[in-house]
């Protein structure tokens, strides 16, 4: 038990050690420090740390530590450029990997090996990056605790009897108790903000289209999008920088160089702030207050700082709950025994189907098939997911119009700090309101972060969301800077 | 009886109904690649060899439109007089073990071409409600039972034809008989095979098939309950499927019974067709946008220049040309000739002077054995064959066989006439052998010119036995004509 202990960070038992990525991978290209070490002190924290936080469903030691030396003979070549080198990090279970397991945290997909890797993989590898393992999260993403996993939950590092969020829990909880700098997560709903909030890290949703989806697991293909989390907001920037590239594999991958194409390096005085009113009322008192806090901060240097309703916004998770599981009824239909992953034998094809998917999904991705496909259903699409899209619009169009006036807009992350393992296991729609703030900015297409500010009940950290329009994800790293700095 | 008997047409049998048929017709598209992948398409490769990650629909895969698939698609609605529209792909959702998604995506409710028609050489015009791209699924194996899934002990599943790109031509229920859908189906397959959309091979699958059909009374303004008939093979399946199943709708109303909406397989064997499945059972397909590709929106330059050259291409342009040359009486020769790809031909030939009538008939009797020989025979040497039978230098039958050795050989028709001794002869020659038949036959001759026509009969004859028949008749009675006038 560690209760209310912050976590150490990454490298903070070995002296000669930096934590932070950027430097990492600079002292790597400058071969002041082996990638191979940096790799060993990943792998000892694991070793130490994650029997009782269960962040990984999948270490990769031998192939980390081949891939940590080719990092370092590139390097001793001389004129290395990986942006990421000799970095490790750690990848959500539900992004492909080639040759290595990509389980969703499913049973349906447990022994699964995709044959190809995700162009995120690609990329990160290109940049010098070391991937240690594959983090454990809520099946399919769908969760907001990570306690939908087949494979068990994964701790807060905080407080273990505490859920680290979701889905991207054991990302968020990897880079948390300090085993690695980086980790991939996807937010399809709030998956990377929410757990980031919840265990005291950095989490970006990038806008809709900034990063590649080609190997990632669908769940909801209109709102997933892979982010980065990290110990520090510029640790997460640098991620994403690389994370950020146009993909002829992915239809809807936007055109490349767009990534900093609105950075327009504000002067803070000049900056306009809203904080969304509405998210306020039902977030726990520390939550509340470091948006005030942060506001006022803001406000110190300058800014405008104003609260705003936006009452559009509090739609949002209702057209979620359609939306997302219609798309996921169709995504995860594929998971019928025929090609991969489980297969439990019928006397006929249609037997065999049904008896396969009943044995590998769980019951919150049962429960999400059969919402999406009721909604979807003949008689039943107008009045639901047709609505539904219809309140997306009015979400995102309240949003641009919000964007008219402020530049960023704050709220909290979640409604809450961390909340114990099993709290609301019972009740899935208390869990879907944790995700009650982070929705939103998905059903838009916009960008997000989630950075740690303060403490709150319990000692636990408390998260603070900066929003932005589409590509304004420079602004929100500069903003997240000056706050995280403050 | 002998009544009954002879009241075989289709319309007699239906008892003062009329039938009513949509047709939709797949075709595989002819790209280099398949609709959302960079695989083959390419048909009787071996199973599962043309397959990745997208077309076989693994966890994280996304599709990527084929850019050729939207031209050729785009062809098509050109060639169809559709407007060609902006357009966004849907997710049609059904298991089944050939599906490597369990969805396929298609076009819904904004297809890429819409509210076009066909002109068919009957002079009748079909409606053409629209014409999508989708993606083909794999094909399945069953093995044991009678090879029907539900008896199969186990089945086997080729992907490689997953995700080949489909063009679905969806007809308005506008064709009113089993000779007209035919007709339908032959223009639409020229059409396809003319715009470099589709080899329309009915037998390898890549054009399919499938019948709505319905009844009603003559002159009544509402459709009947449709069945849509499945299986459809050939032309042949589809004219007989159509003709048995308005019967057996007939049938079933005036027994006053009701007929159910279906889905029902033609079996070409018992010539008849079974129920599938029945309206209820059929497949909710919870069709919703493909949230992984983005609106297609051709602008007016790409459309222009993808369709520029369509409409020269098409059969029915092809008649009309060809009819302004040979005059519109020739309608159902030309139709022929326009299916056999030897219009052309025809009009080059007809340009050069060769006779209209005996052009047609070389063309649509000798010809049409192997079209694609024809099609490489020389004009000149064709004008010069119908010539040479025009000016009975030939015969029909010795023209019919140098035009099949033409067709064979590639030779010229003066070449093949001497191999086979259809060679006649020079005028010198003839004249030559006039002379000496008159001289040995003076007697003859005499009586002749005294006025005895009979005896021409016994001249002509001798003059054939000499030059071993390759005399042409005619030409000798010229010569003959000549000298008689000479000597009185």
């Amino acid at each position: 038990m560690s209760l209310g202990n912050r976590p150490p960070s990454f490298g903070s038992s070995v002296s000669s050690m930096p934590s932070r990525a950027r430097e990492l991978a600079k002292l790597v290209r400058e071969k002041e420090i082996k990638a191979q070490e940096i790799l060993e002190v990943s792998l000892r924290e694991i070793a130490a740390r994650d029997g009782e936080i269960n962040s990984f469903n999948l270490l990769l030691q031998d192939q980390a530590m081949e891939d940590a030396k080719r990092v370092d003979e590139a390097v001793a070549k001389g004129g290395y450029k990986g942006r990421l080198a000799g970095v490790p990090i750690a990848i959500k279970d539900n992004i492909c990997t080639k040759g290595i397991l990509t389980t969703c945290s499913s049973k349906i997909l447990a022994n699964w090996k995709p044959p190809y890797d995700a162009t995120v993989i690609t990329k990160l590898k290109e940049e010098g990056a070391v991937i240690v393992g594959k983090t454990n999260m809520d099946e399919f993403a769908m969760g907001s605790s990570t306690e939908t996993s087949f494979f068990g939950p994964t701790k807060n590092p905080w407080d273990t009897t505490r859920v680290p969020g979701g889905s991207s829990g054991g990302s968020a909880a990897a880079v948390a108790a300090g085993m690695l700098p980086l980790a991939l997560g996807s937010d399809t709903g709030g998956s990377i903000r929410q757990p980031a909030s919840l265990c005291g890290v950095v989490g970006i949703k990038p806008t809709y289209g900034l990063v590649s989806r080609y190997g990632l697991v669908a769940f909801a293909s209109s709102l997933d999008q892979i982010g980065p989390f990290a110990a520090s907001v510029d640790d997460a920037a640098l991620a994403l920088e690389v994370l950020a590239f146009h993909d002829r594999r992915d239809s809807t991958s936007l055109a490349g160089g767009l990534y900093g194409s609105q950075h327009i390096k504000k002067d803070i005085s000049s900056l306009r702030v809203g904080i969304i009113r509405n998210f306020l009322p039902d977030a726990a008192e520390s939550c509340r207050r470091a948006v005030t806090d942060a506001g006022q901060f803001l406000a110190g240097l300058g800014a405008k700082v104003e609260e705003v309703d936006i009452p559009e916004l509090d739609y949002g998770i209702a057209a979620y709950y359609i939306i997302a599981p219609a798309e996921a009824s169709s995504n995860l239909a594929r998971f019928d025994g025929v090609r991969y992953g489980l297969r439990v034998d019928g006397e006929d094809v249609e037997e065999m189907n049904i008896r396969t998917r009943t044995a590998g999904f769980g019951l919150e991705v049962k429960r999400r098939i059969m919402l999406g496909t009721y909604a979807l259903s003949a008689g039943y699409y107008d009045a639901y997911y047709l609505q539904a899209q219809k309140v997306r619009s009015l979400v995102k169009e309240a949003f641009n119009k919000a964007y008219q006036n402020y530049d960023v807009l704050l709220s909290p992350t979640s409604p809450t700090v961390a909340f114990s393992l099993g709290a609301k296991v019972a009740d899935p729609l208390s869990m879907y309101l944790s995700d009650l703030y982070t929705i939103p900015t998905n059903l838009a297409g916009h960008p997000a972060i989630s950075i740690p500010f303060g403490t709150g009940e319990d000692n636990m950290p408390v998260g603070l969301q900066i929003l932005g329009p589409a590509l304004s994800e420079a602004l929100l790293i500069q903003v997240a800077e000056v706050l995280e700095a403050g | 009886m002998t009544q009954d008997l002879l009241q075989t047409s289709e319309t007699d049998d239906l008892k003062g109904f009329e039938i009513v048929v949509g047709l939709e017709v797949h075709c595989e598209l002819l790209t280099q690649t398949k609709l959302f992948c960079g695989c083959k398409n390419n048909f009787g490769d071996e199973p599962n060899t043309n397959v990745c990650p997208v077309c076989l629909g693994l966890p994280g895969s996304l599709p990527v439109l084929n850019k050729k698939a939207v031209e050729l698609a785009m062809r098509i609605g050109k060639a169809l007089n559709c407007a060609i529209l902006p357009s966004t792909f849907h997710r049609k959702n059904y298991f089944y073990p050939d599906m490597p998604k369990d969805f396929q995506i298609s076009q819904y409710d904004q297809p890429i071409n819409a509210n076009g028609y066909l002109d068919l050489p009957d002079r009748s015009r079909v409606g053409v409600e629209r014409a999508h791209i989708e993606e083909d699924t794999g094909k399945s194996l069953h093995i044991g039972g009678s090879g029907r899934i539900s008896e199969a002990t186990r089945s086997l599943v080729d992907y490689n034809r997953a995700g080949v790109p489909l063009v679905e031509i969806v007809s308005a229920p506008e064709i009113r008989s089993s000779q007209q859908a035919k007709t339908y189906v032959q223009e639409l397959r020229q059409i396809l095979v003319a715009t470099g959309a589709s080899d329309g091979r009915m037998e390898e699958g890549s054009m399919r098939v499938d019948a709505n059909v319905s009844v009603r009374p003559i002159g009544s303004k509402t459709f009947g309950t449709r069945c849509e008939i499945k299986n459809l093979n050939s032309l042949k399946s589809l004219t007989q499927a159509i003709e048995y199943e308005a019967r057996r709708q007939v049938d079933l109303i005036m027994e006053g019974k009701v007929v159910s909406q279906e889905t029902r397989h033609y079996n070409e064997t018992t010539n008849s067709t079974s129920s599938m499945r029945s309206k209820e059972e059929a497949n909710d397909y919870r069709y919703f946008p493909e949230p992984d590709l983005v609106p297609l929106s051709p602008d007016a330059l790409w459309i222009e220049e993808v369709t520029s050259d369509i409409v020269p291409l098409l059969p029915a342009t092809k008649r009309a040309r060809l009819l302004s040359l040979v005059g519109d009486e020739y309608l159902s020769q030309v139709t022929i000739v326009v299916e056999m790809e030897l219009d052309e031909f025809v009009s080059e030939a007809v340009k050069e002077g060769a006779d209209v009538k005996l052009v047609l008939n070389r063309v649509i009797n000798e010809a049409a054995r192997d079209p694609e020989k024809a099609r490489e025979l020389l004009v000149r040497d064709f004008v010069d064959l119908i010539m040479m039978e025009a000016s009975n230098k030939l015969s029909a039958t010795q023209s019919k066989a140098i035009l099949q050795e033409m067709i064979d050989s590639n030779e010229s028709p003066d070449v093949i006439a001497k191999r086979l001794g259809f060679e006649q002869m020079s005028t010198d020659n003839l004249r030559e052998i006039v002379a000496k038949v008159i001289a040995d036959n003076q007697n003859e001759w005499n009586r002749y010119l005294a006025g005895d026509e009979k005896v021409i009969q016994f001249l002509l004859g001798q003059i054939m036995r000499l030059t071993k028949g390759r005399a042409n008749g005619k030409e000798v009675m010229g010569i003959m004509t000549e000298i008689k006038k000479q000597n009185s």
